[in-house]
């Protein structure tokens, strides 16, 4: 049985659809890539597995279970799907640590101690120990997104949604955070990730969904769809991507 | 204009302007007249001064020290002269860029010269206004006699006013929160409470705040209903401005809550935290450092407002001096519950700037 199971899902802003019929199936372990051009609803498409857009028809089942629709209970859904954001999202105005520790302690019922001994061992694996008392400000964009990655991971999330968690950093702070995707991808954590980082996406991807207008328009192993692409789309935009020195 | 200098281009700026003589020597009448008059000013006042005991001696000392300190006033003046004089030396000398500087700093201190005379002009003017008539304004608004006759009843009074102030805000901080939030209660089921909460605050917005405490202090106990009539006229006045006030800081609030951005609301949901979880961690308490200097100026009009009580005879501080100012036919004592009112807002605002300046610096420091 398919972990993450989406079924020919619409969604629409008013009147203007963005996704127009998604079928996508997320294997255990697995690591899904969404590349594709900016508004072409990857986003969208990862807010929509997290609930946190509506949909408008289709289907999003997790484990077997449907996760969508009326009467979802998106705050027990949100507990086995994580989310990070483009821009961290971080609550400014909470330390590190209390960053890390609110939905561990709020959601889950944890006792404070429990909770912060957990947060610390994480922030050690992503080798912030050190700034557990710090606030998000003083802090610079990698470490915040790893703080960001560190916030999702603290409620053990079965699926990890990430959208875009490279674009609004410098491009030497990016590798500090595709090296903790790339070891949770290798500890088997399933994630499904929008990014504009391709040799990445080619690196630890089992799969690489190219999305075009509303829907995925080609799918394949990452080796197939950026060496044989069969759709001309999906040629004109890896061109793009390669002349623009990012491939 | 071709600075004197051999074959030298002239830069631009270097163009002599007829004007920056003009300006110093400006400032030098300026100053010459401000001084006379403020002198004239000081003579004025001590002509007024008693003939002898404490307030000849201080008002002998103030005149002086006024005389005195309006000769500061000669030093831009004497600076924009001296600088102005350099800047044509070296536009002889074909030193354009020294020429600039120097001509930029007899500006600035011609400018500096005639904005202090415009500031010490007026001060001097506002003495005159007090001598004036005889001193009749003086005696009006300032008679010593009177502010020691009536200070302590007044200050006592004044009690009131603060209790009222306090009990009110603390009501206020509370209930204008509870409204805010009914006004952005989400969902269907939220739009009747949302609908509530906005008339409550369209209504009290709009009536003044004295007819609320009108018709409360004289209406309720008209109006026989159980524990409200019975109240007195502390806690009615406290009931009303409550009322007026708690319309106005929920519409603080909302902008405040409303200025945070939705993607905290989104990463705080997207954790599995409630809505309810969301506002109480994540939004509330952010919203609330964004509107506290806002907040502290409702909190000074609820303050002021205060005085208003006296229209449901509520013995507070304006109500006491009124008392004096009547029988005696002098407004001192009004004028001590005005420097009673300025002296408890000021420190409210340093202690409020210094306490978002510890905020933020602990919120953005490096580390």
């Amino acid at each position: 049985m398919p972990f993450l199971e989406i079924r020919s899902l619409h969604k629409s802003y008013g009147q203007v659809p963005v996704l127009k019929g998604i079928d996508l199936t997320v294997e255990q372990h697995q690591v899904i890539c969404l590349i594709g051009a900016s508004g072409c609803g990857k986003s969208t498409l990862l807010r929509c597995v997290n609930a946190l857009e509506p949909i408008n028809s289709g289907e999003i089942r997790l484990d077997g279970e449907v996760v969508s629709g009326e009467g979802t209970d998106v705050n027990r859904l949100r507990r086995d799907v994580g989310i990070v954001f483009q821009a961290f999202n971080l609550f400014p105005h909470m330390t590190v640590l209390d960053n890390i520790t609110l939905a561990p302690r709020r959601v889950r019922g944890l006792d404070r101690s429990e909770a912060e001994r957990r947060g610390r061992e994480l922030l050690a694996r992503v080798g912030l120990d050190g700034k557990a008392s710090s606030y998000p400000d003083g802090l610079s964009g990698g470490q915040q997104q790893r703080v960001a990655i560190v916030r999702a991971l603290a409620m053990n999330p079965r699926v990890l949604l990430l959208d875009e968690i490279t674009s609004a950093l410098d491009p030497e702070l990016v590798a500090e955070v595709l090296d903790i995707v790339r070891e949770l991808a290798a500890e088997g954590l399933t994630m499904l990730l929008a990014t504009h980082e391709m040799s990445f996406a080619r690196e630890v991807a089992h799969q690489v969904c190219f999305l075009h207008d509303g829907v995925i328009l080609e799918q394949g192993p990452p080796e197939q769809i950026f060496g044989a692409p069969t759709q001309e789309r999906t040629r004109a935009f890896l061109r793009r991507i390669i002349e623009a020195g990012r491939l | 204009m071709t600075p004197a200098g051999g074959g030298s281009a002239s830069p631009a700026g270097a163009q002599t302007s007829p004007g920056t003589t003009g300006l110093a020597s400006l400032a030098v009448l300026t100053v010459a007249a401000t001084v006379i008059f403020i002198i004239w000013t000081a003579t004025q006042l001590y002509d007024n001064a008693p003939p002898s005991g404490l307030g000849h001696w201080v008002l002998l000392a103030v005149s002086v020290a006024g005389a005195a300190a309006s000769v500061a006033l000669l030093r831009p003046a004497a600076a924009a002269v001296s600088d102005g004089r350099t800047a044509r030396q070296m536009q002889v000398a074909g030193d354009a860029v020294g020429f600039r500087v120097h001509r930029a700093r007899s500006r600035n201190s011609a400018l500096v010269a005639m904005g202090s005379c415009l500031a010490a002009a007026v001060v001097a003017l506002f003495v005159l206004f007090l001598l004036a008539n005889n001193r009749a304004v003086q005696q009006t608004f300032f008679a010593p006699d009177m502010v020691s006759r009536s200070w302590l009843e007044v200050t006592k009074a004044f009690g009131t006013n603060l209790f009222i102030a306090v009990v009110g805000e603390v009501i206020v901080l509370a209930w204008g929160l509870v409204v805010a939030l009914a006004r952005l209660a989400p969902g269907p089921a939220g739009r009747p409470i949302a609908f509530l909460a906005t008339a409550y605050i369209d209504a009290f917005r709009a009536v003044p705040a004295i007819i609320v405490i009108y018709l409360v202090g004289f209406g309720l106990p008209l109006a026989g209903v159980p524990v409200l009539s019975a109240m007195s006229p502390t806690w009615a006045a406290i009931f009303a401005l409550a009322l007026v006030y708690g319309a106005y800081v929920a519409e603080v609030y909302r902008a405040g809550i409303q200025s945070i951005h939705p993607s905290q609301m989104a990463a705080a949901r997207s954790l599995g935290l409630s809505y309810s979880a969301t506002m109480q961690s994540v939004i509330v308490p952010q919203a609330i450092r964004r509107v506290v200097p806002p907040l502290l100026n409702d909190f000074i009009g609820l303050q002021k407002d205060t005085s208003l009580v006296t229209v449901i005879g509520t013995v507070d501080a304006f109500t006491q001096a009124k008392i004096y100012s009547s029988n005696y036919f002098n407004l001192s004592s009004v004028t001590v519950v005005a420097a009673l009112f300025i002296v408890i807002t000021i420190p409210q605002t340093r202690f409020v700037d210094r306490m978002l300046a510890r905020d933020q610096s602990r919120m953005q420091a490096r580390g």
